[in-house]
C-alpha cells in the first residue's frame, strides 16, 4: 500500500514538469502582461520606466530563464508575486484556499445528504410513486444551469425574502475568532453550498439509484433472503454497501470536481474564494496567480485520482493495491 | 428412510405477470418429500423447476408472482405466512444452496460471518459461540483450513471451495430440508464429483431431505432416491431412481435419456427432441403439453385431461400416450426423424 | 505434411511486481505442448478450467499471442506469418464460441452476421452474397426467411447454428469449437452435437473440439489430449484414454462423471475414493517436484503419458 501510493507520487513528478511547461508556456503566449493596462492608466509611466520595471521583474529574461526561475520558485513553495495586488501570491490563496474547501466539503456533505436518501428511496422502491418524485426531481436538477437555479436562490433567498447575506464570505463588523464570527461564515455559506449541493445531487442519485437495481436481484442478495435475513437488514447489510462502491469511487474525483466548479458559484455569491480570484486575475492578466492556481488545481487532479484508488482499495477487498 | 413427510406441495401454482395477464410457470405441482429423502426435479430449462425451489422459500418477487395452492411444512401452509413469519423459517428450517457459487457470496463480506449471519437470525449464540460453529462448519464441509478461509472473502477462494462455503450457510442452522438448485452445474466435473460426495455425506449424517434441482441426469443418478421429470411447468413422471433410470416411460423422460452423449454407450446419433420448449405466454394448457413435439404418435392416444396417474407402485406417469410412444428411428420412420 | 501441427507451443503472460512493474514472473497458460492433427478427424482438447485449452485453441486461431514454439498448419508456420499472409490463412481456420448469446452482435441481422465473414474476405455483390447466406441457413436447418431477423428471436440451439453457419462460409478446413454445446440444454445440445457431425461428412471439416464435458468429448472424438496446468497429461484415441487410462490424472477425471446407472451408484464413490487414495500416495510418480507432469512418452503408437 504505501509502496504504491509512493510510486503514484514518483509518476506524478513528470505530470507535474510537463504541466508546469505547458502552462508556463500558455501564459507566455497569451497577449500582454501585467504592466500593458498600467501603460495606458498611468499617465506618469514612459517607456524607459516601463523597461525598467521589465528587467526587474525579469520579464525581459530569455524564456527559459524565465521558467526555471518561476519553476524553482514553485518548489520552494514561493509562487512569485502578484503584481496587481502587490502581495506574494501564497499569501494571496492562502485565505482564499480555505474559503473554497470549506465551500466545497459543505457541497459535498448537503449533496449526500440530499442525493443518498433519494437514491435509496429510487432504487429500493423501483417504479413505485416516490422512485417517480426522485427520478422527476433528477431530471429537473440535470436540465438546470448552475449558474442559473444559483441566480434565482440567491434572488430569492437573498434579495426577496432576504434570507441570507448576498455576497462575501463573513460580516465584516465581526471579531475574527469569536462566535458571531463562525455563525456569520455559516450564515454566508448556506445559499452558496445548498444550490451547489442540489445541482450536484444528480450523478450521485443516478448511480445509487441503478446500483441498487442492479444489486437487489443478484444472487447473493437471494442467498441473504434465504438464509432469513429481514428485508430492511437485507439493504444495510448486503445491498446498500456494495451500492455504495462506485460513489465511494469516485469521491476523490468529486472534490477536486467541485474544487474547480466552484467558479461560477463564487462569482455570482460574491464568494471570495479560488474560483473568482480565478476570473479576476485572468481578466486583469495576473498571470502569475493564474498559473499558481492552473497548477494547483492540477496537482489536486493528481491527488484527487490517487486519493480514489485509496478509497475504493479500502471499501472493496476484491481491489488490492500493492 | 422414515415415511413422514417433510414438506407437502398440493397443487401448487405459481403464475407470473407478463403484461398484465398471469402465466403459470409452476402448473398444480403436488409432490412429497419425506425426512431423510432427496427428491430430484429434473427438466430442462423453462420447464418451472428454478420457480418451484423459488415458491417453497417464498423468494419470488412480491407482486409479480401469484402463488396458489398449499406448501405444507412441519403443520403449517408456508404459502399463508407473512414475510416475517417465513423469515424465521427461511435458513433455520429449510436451507438454500445455488448454482453460482461466485454470485451467490457477498464480495465484501468475509465468509465467516456470511456463514455467521443466519445463526445470527436464528439462535441467541454469543459471538464466539457463533465463531467456534461457523468454524466447525468450514469444517464438516471439508475446508481444508477453515480458521484461515474464516476470514477469507469469497473471491480469495476457489471454486470449489465457494460451493464448499455456500454449502455450510445452508446447512448452519441445522436445517430438516436442504434446496439446491442446480448446486454442480457451474463446477469443473472433478469438483463436481467432490461436491456431490460431500452433499450425500452431510444429507446421511444430518438426515436432511434435500430438494436437488437440475438439468444433469448424471447428478440425478448418483443423488436422488426419487425423481420428478418437469416439463412445461407440469410433473410428467415420478418414480423412484432405479425405477425410472431402468424403466422410463413417459416420452419426454425417454428423450432426454435418449439426448445424453452417455459415456457407457457408444451410439453414433444422439437423440434430438423435435422443436422447442415452448415459451409461458405460448404454453398449450389444454391436452398433453408435450404432443406437438412428438406429432408422429397420434393424437387419440393422448388424454384430454392428462392427469399424473399411478401405472405401477409409486411410478407415476402424466397422459397416455406413453403406451403407444415410440422413436421414430426405432421403426425407421425416417420422415420424422430429426437431425 | 501434417494437416495441422503445434510444436513446443507456449503461451506465458506476464505478471508484473515491484516498485518498477518490472516482469517478475510469468503465468504459463500453455507450457510446451506438441500434437497433431489428421484431416478430417476430431481432436479433443479436454481439461478443467485453467488449464489452457481454450487458449490453445485461440493461439491457433491468432486470437492470442505464442511465447514461442510452432503452429505448422498445412506445412506453414502460423507463428512466422506476417499480418498480411496470415490473414489469408485466416479463411481456412474458423471458430465456434461457446456461448451463443453473447457471440453473435445483437444490433446486427442474421444476414450481416453471416456475411461478416465474407465481407472481409471476398468482394461479393449483394445478390450473391445473399445467395450464399442463404444456402449455408439452410444448410444449418434454418428458414431462408430468417436472415432478416435478428439473434434474439432465435433460441439457444438455433443461434448456435448460425454462429455455424457463419464458420462455414468461408469453405474452412478447420474448425475450433470451443465448449460449442456448453450453454445448451441436453437435448438442443444433442442436436447441434448431431449437426456438426453431419457437416463433418459434407464439408471434410476437421475439427478441434475443446471441452470440460468427458461425455460429450467420448462421443465426438477420435483422439483425444488430457491437459493439466497447460500440460498435456495423456494423449491417445478416445478408446484407450476411457478405457485404458494411465496417467492418475485422467483417472481422477473419468472417475468423477457421473454414471447413468443409479445402480452403480456406490461403486463410483468407492472407485473415486480408490483414486483420489492412489493420488494421494502416488503422486512423485505423475508429478515432478514443481507439482507440474512430466513430458509425454509413447507407449503404443497412439497412445503417450506423461510419465518420468
Amino acid at each position: 500500500m504505501i509502496k504504491f501510493i509512493l510510486r503514484r507520487f514518483v509518476v506524478m513528478i513528470p505530470q507535474l514538469i510537463i504541466l508546469s511547461v505547458l502552462i508556463f508556456a500558455l501564459a507566455k503566449a497569451m497577449p500582454g502582461d501585467a504592466l500593458t493596462g498600467q501603460l495606458a492608466s498611468n499617465p506618469k509611466m514612459d517607456a524607459q520606466t516601463l523597461h525598467e520595471l521589465k528587467q526587474k521583474l525579469g520579464l525581459l529574461d530569455p524564456p527559459y530563464k524565465q521558467y526555471l526561475h518561476w519553476a524553482g520558485g514553485l518548489l520552494h513553495g514561493d509562487m512569485g508575486m502578484s503584481v496587481i495586488h502587490q502581495v506574494p501570491v501564497t499569501q494571496l490563496l492562502a485565505g482564499r484556499m480555505e474559503n473554497t474547501l470549506i465551500l466545497s466539503l459543505a457541497i459535498l456533505i448537503l449533496s449526500y445528504m440530499i442525493a443518498i436518501p433519494l437514491g435509496i428511496v429510487g432504487g429500493r422502491w423501483t417504479d413505485s410513486w416516490a422512485d417517480k418524485m426522485v427520478v422527476g426531481y433528477n431530471y429537473l436538477t440535470f436540465a438546470t444551469p448552475l449558474f442559473i437555479f444559483a441566480l434565482i436562490m440567491l434572488f430569492i433567498f437573498g434579495f426577496v425574502l432576504n434570507w441570507f447575506p448576498t455576497s462575501g464570505s463573513v460580516d465584516i463588523r465581526v471579531e475574527d475568532g469569536t462566535f458571531s464570527y463562525y455563525m456569520s461564515k455559516l450564515n454566508h455559506l448556506i445559499l452558496p453550498a445548498l444550490s451547489g449541493a442540489i445541482v450536484n445531487t444528480t450523478v450521485t442519485i443516478q448511480y445509487l439509484r441503478n446500483e441498487i437495481i442492479d444489486t437487489k436481484i443478484k444472487d447473493f442478495v437471494k442467498t441473504a433472503r434465504a438464509k432469513g435475513v429481514n428485508e430492511s437488514k437485507v439493504y444495510t447489510q448486503h445491498i446498500l454497501r456494495n451500492s455504495f462502491l462506485p460513489i465511494a469511487a469516485f469521491l476523490g474525483y468529486e472534490i477536486v470536481y467541485l474544487i474547480g466548479g466552484s467558479v461560477f458559484l463564487e462569482t455570482i455569491y460574491g464568494y471570495p474564494g479560488i474560483g473568482q480570484l480565478f476570473i479576476a486575475s485572468i481578466s486583469q492578466r495576473d498571470f502569475s496567480v493564474v498559473t499558481a492556481l492552473v497548477m494547483i488545481s492540477g496537482l489536486a487532479t493528481l491527488i484527487g485520482t490517487l486519493l480514489s484508488d485509496i478509497i475504493l482499495s479500502a471499501v472493496d477487498p476484491r481491489i488490492r493495491i500493492e | 428412510m422414515s415415511n413422514q413427510p417433510l414438506l407437502e406441495l398440493k397443487n401448487l401454482r405459481t403464475s407470473f405477470r407478463i403484461n398484465n395477464n398471469y402465466y403459470a410457470a409452476v402448473d398444480d405441482v403436488t409432490l412429497t418429500i419425506k425426512e431423510n429423502e432427496v427428491v430430484a426435479i429434473v427438466g430442462e430449462s423453462g420447464c418451472g423447476k428454478s420457480a418451484l425451489a423459488l415458491s417453497i422459500m417464498g423468494l419470488h418477487p412480491q407482486g409479480r408472482t401469484k402463488l396458489e395452492g398449499n406448501v405444507n411444512f412441519n403443520g403449517k401452509n408456508l404459502l399463508s405466512l407473512t414475510t416475517s413469519e417465513m423469515n424465521k423459517i427461511r435458513g433455520k428450517d429449510i436451507g438454500m444452496i445455488f448454482q453460482d457459487p461466485l454470485t451467490a457470496l457477498n464480495p465484501l463480506m468475509t465468509c465467516g460471518r456470511q456463514i455467521e449471519e443466519s445463526m445470527t437470525y436464528h439462535t441467541n449464540l454469543s459471538s464466539g459461540k457463533k465463531k467456534q460453529k461457523a468454524l466447525e462448519l468450514l469444517k464438516k464441509v471439508g475446508i481444508p483450513n477453515p480458521e484461515r478461509t474464516y476470514k477469507q472473502f469469497p473471491h480469495e477462494l476457489s471454486g470449489g471451495m465457494r460451493q464448499r462455503v455456500v454449502i455450510a450457510i445452508a446447512i448452519a442452522c441445522e436445517p430438516s430440508l436442504v434446496i439446491a438448485d442446480e448446486p454442480t452445474t457451474a463446477l469443473d466435473v472433478t469438483i463436481q464429483a467432490q461436491i456431490m460426495d460431500l452433499l450425500k455425506d452431510l444429507q446421511r449424517q444430518m438426515k436432511t431431505g434435500i430438494i436437488l434441482i437440475t438439468h444433469d441426469l448424471g447428478v440425478v443418478a448418483e443423488m436422488a432416491d426419487r425423481v420428478a421429470v418437469m416439463y412445461a411447468g407440469e410433473i410428467v413422471e415420478l418414480a423412484d431412481v432405479k425405477t425410472l433410470f431402468k424403466n422410463p416411460l413417459h416420452p419426454y423422460t425417454r428423450s432426454l435419456l435418449n439426448s445424453i452423449p452417455s459415456t457407457a454407450s457408444e451410439k453414433d446419433r444422439l437423440h434430438v427432441i423435435k422443436g422447442i420448449v415452448p415459451s409461458l405466454q405460448n404454453l398449450p394448457r389444454e391436452g398433453c403439453r408435450f404432443k406437438e413435439r412428438i406429432d408422429w404418435i397420434d393424437d387419440h392416444n393422448h388424454e384430454e385431461h392428462p392427469i399424473l396417474r399411478e401405472v405401477e407402485a409409486n411410478h407415476y406417469v402424466r397422459c397416455t400416450c406413453y403406451n403407444h410412444f415410440h422413436f421414430p428411428e426405432e421403426i425407421g420412420d425416417s420422415k420424422y426423424v430429426v437431425s | 505434411m501434417s494437416f495441422l501441427k503445434v510444436n513446443n507451443l507456449k503461451v506465458y503472460y506476464p505478471i508484473r511486481g515491484g516498485f518498477f512493474r518490472r516482469v517478475v514472473d510469468h503465468v504459463k497458460a500453455v507450457d510446451d505442448i506438441s500434437f497433431e492433427l489428421k484431416q478430417g478427424e476430431t481432436y479433443g482438447l479436454v481439461g478443467e478450467s485453467g488449464c489452457g485449452k481454450t487458449t490453445t485453441g485461440r493461439t491457433i486461431i491468432g486470437l492470442n499471442k505464442s511465447t514461442s514454439g510452432e503452429i505448422l498448419f498445412e506445412g506453414k508456420d502460423l507463428t512466422k506469418l506476417s499480418r498480411r499472409d496470415f490473414h489469408h490463412h485466416r479463411q481456412d481456420i474458423q471458430m465456434i464460441f461457446q456461448d451463443p448469446y453473447s457471440s453473435l452482435n445483437p444490433r446486427k441481422r442474421v444476414l450481416d452476421i453471416i456475411a461478416e465473414p465474407l465481407r472481409n474476405f471476398e468482394r461479393l455483390s449483394p445478390g450473391e452474397e445473399k445467395r450464399k447466406v442463404e444456402y449455408y441457413i439452410e444448410k444449418v436447418g434454418l428458414n431462408p426467411e430468417s436472415i432478416y431477423k435478428y439473434p434474439h428471436e432465435f433460441s439457444g440451439g438455433q443461434r448456435q447454428r448460425i454462429g455455424i453457419a457463419r464458420a462455414l462460409t468461408l469453405n474452412p478446413k478447420l474448425i475450433i469449437a470451443d465448449e460449442p454445446v456448453s450453454a445448451l440444454d441436453v437435448s438442443v445440445q444433442a442436436q447441434v452435437l448431431n449437426f456438426m457431425q453431419d457437416i463433418q461428412k459434407e464439408f471434410n471439416l476437421t475439427y478441434l473440439f475443446i471441452s470440460h464435458d468427458l461425455g460429450i468429448i467420448q462421443h465426438m472424438c477420435d483422439r483425444i489430449g488430457i491437459m493439466y496446468r497447460g500440460q498435456f497429461v495423456e494423449q491417445g484415441t478416445s478408446k484407450e484414454i476411457y478405457s485404458n487410462p494411465q496417467h492418475i490424472y485422467t483417472k481422477r477425471l473419468i472417475s468423477a462423471i457421473p454414471d447413468i446407472n443409479p445402480e452403480k451408484r456406490v461403486r463410483q464413490v468407492e472407485l473415486r475414493q480408490e483414486i483420489n487414495a492412489e493420488y494421494k500416495n502416488s503422486y512423485e510418480k505423475y508429478f515432478n517436484a514443481e507439482g507440474k507432469v512430466y513430458q509425454l512418452k509413447q507407449i503404443s503408437d497412439t497412445h503417450s503419458v506423461a510419465l518420468p
